[in-house]
């Protein structure tokens, strides 16, 4: 935190990124070329098994690139998952959820000092839970769970944030509160990388990056999110809504990430 | 007034049982947790029933027990691994029939009149017979689990919590999943001396699952744990001086007792918070 970065610095460089599962023939994802500076947020839409999580998994190094080439200038990339995938009955407080990101800073067997902890404090002021620091995480709400894994990316101290879905299954006022945040880590110089399924949400932020296993599009939403990307972004998934004018999106519930 | 507590340790098997199971405590309440929240339960006690044709097998031939039954755990692990290979059997399945197939061999074994230990020695322990060397080892154990558990803790608890997300964090669940399992395998080894084959488990997973019932953190919750096996340990060898029942069977019947009393308690507490 102490160094969010410069807004304008760049912080990822895909170059027709390509990454494979270990015994699948076919690259989930394949042909990625985009950038993301600091300050930039950046939606990334596409259908469940597009390719969304398999780029994170790329991008935060978890997954090894089948061919193509990424440059992460701006050194570590942090992760924050969806709250309700970890484990809400672990014996766990706000607090040791947010150090958990100091681990990543440093070798297996060291453990987080005194500069970590303040650091974890001062990350969960800065997403408004100074207060809840020691309820346990599993009794937090929804948005709340969400807010700690930001802070928990914010101890990590890196320059690149990556959500996948921050914004599912949160109610409104927890959606808005999440949403201002968000825009304050851009506002600081932090890139921003989210995964989500609402194009009107993509609408609203700097850049979009299309994906159905393949880079279909990248660039600023006005001109990006034409008809023809959005179809050719969730292929069948699409619909018309009647009367609206506007396309939207049905979502395959059953389908996961990785499902063939 | 304090002489009911203190005549028993006037003996020195009694008092050096207590030992012993102070020290399987500490481990129990370190490695215990661990194995407790990663659902590992069923492994342990597994691995636990797993090597008694190793142990059986190590009184036949007067080899030390603790050389049975790593050689017992090996067998079991590969076994388990091939079995697991076979395609439509899942790998519960495996481990079931595993299991059960070395129970049985050993029991076959232990049975055999060449056995010169008796069958009820290995399958129930003795720790009222514990040696110097039993002593030694099981400290020695304490400690190293104690500093590896210590120095990976903050690993342990970002993977436990966060599986998914853990190698985002520079951490391998699967590597600490070995770990876990290479302290579990000491420990069922060093324990089953003193608590027998069938009864390890219970001093492995019981003080764990009690504290998990009373603790809402990770600290809290060893600590509990530990100070439950220490009790457990205390009440178990009163009770076996007292009644002259078998003393490993009263520790492990202390355990039980102790985890339904945590239960009704849970139950109390948050019928109190309802109200």
């Amino acid at each position: 935190m102490h160094d969010p970065g410069v807004s304008g610095r760049l912080l990822v460089e895909a170059d027709d990124l390509a990454a494979t599962y270990p015994g699948s023939a076919v690259p989930a994802v394949a042909s990625a070329t985009f950038s993301v500076r600091g300050g930039e947020r950046v939606a990334v839409l596409g259908p469940n098994g597009g390719g969304k999580s398999t780029l994170f998994r790329a991008l935060t190094g978890e997954l090894a690139l089948s061919s193509g080439r990424l440059e992460l200038p701006g050194g570590r990339v942090a992760l924050v998952p969806q709250g309700d995938r970890s484990r809400l009955d672990f014996p766990v407080s706000a607090f040791d959820v947010a150090l958990m990101g100091a681990i990543s800073r440093m070798p297996w067997w060291r453990r987080p000092g005194r500069a970590d902890r303040e650091l974890a404090r001062e990350a969960l002021a800065r997403v408004g839970l100074e207060d809840l620091a020691q309820r346990t995480f599993g009794d937090l709400s929804g948005g709340q769970r969400q807010r700690v894994l930001v802070a928990r990316a914010l101890v990590q101290d890196a320059p690149l944030l990556v959500l996948d879905e921050p914004f599912a299954g949160l109610d409104v006022p927890s959606a808005e509160r999440l949403a201002v945040l968000l825009e304050e880590l851009a506002a600081e110089g932090r890139g921003l990388l989210m995964a989500t399924h609402d194009i009107e949400q993509a609408r609203a932020w700097d850049l979009v990056l299309c994906l159905n296993r393949v880079q279909i599009a990248f660039g600023p939403p006005r001109t990006t999110l034409t008809a023809q990307v959005v179809e050719r972004t969730y292929g069948s998934e699409i619909v018309a809504l009647p009367g609206a004018g506007e396309l939207g999106i049905v979502r395959a519930h059953a389908r996961h990430e990785g499902d063939r | 007034m304090t002489g009911w507590l203190t005549a028993p340790l006037a003996h020195a098997i009694v008092a050096r049982a207590l030992v012993e199971l102070t020290l399987l405590g500490v481990v129990s309440g370190g490695l215990g947790c661990w194995i407790v929240l990663s659902g590992m339960s069923y492994s342990a006690e597994s691995l636990a029933h797993g090597m008694l044709p190793g142990l059986v097998g190590a009184a036949l031939l007067g080899v030390p027990l603790l050389l049975g039954g790593a050689v017992g755990l090996l067998v079991a692990a590969l076994s388990i691994a091939l079995v697991a290979r076979v395609p439509r059997i899942g790998s519960d399945a495996a481990v079931s029939v595993v299991i059960t197939g070395l129970l049985g061999l050993g029991v076959l074994l232990g049975l055999s009149p060449r056995t010169p230990t008796g069958l009820a020695e290995i399958l129930f322990g003795d720790v009222l017979g514990v040696s110097d060397t039993d002593i030694v080892l099981a400290a020695a154990l304490g400690a190293v689990t104690v500093g590896v558990l210590a120095v990976l803790h903050p690993s342990l608890l970002a993977a436990g919590f966060d599986r998914a997300s853990a190698p985002a964090l520079g951490r391998s669940p699967a590597r600490l999943d070995v770990v876990l399992a290479v302290l579990l395998a000491g420990a069922t080894l060093v324990a089953v001396q003193a608590l027998g084959n069938l009864l390890v488990v219970a001093m492995l997973v019981g003080p764990a699952a009690t504290a998990r019932l009373l603790t809402r953190r990770m600290a809290r919750m060893m600590l509990a744990a530990t100070l439950v096996a220490f009790l457990a340990s205390v009440i178990g060898l009163w009770l076996s001086y007292d009644a002259s029942v078998a003393a490993g069977a009263s520790v492990t019947a202390a355990i039980v007792v102790l985890f339904g009393l945590a239960l009704l308690l849970r139950a109390v507490r948050e019928l109190r918070q309802r109200a």
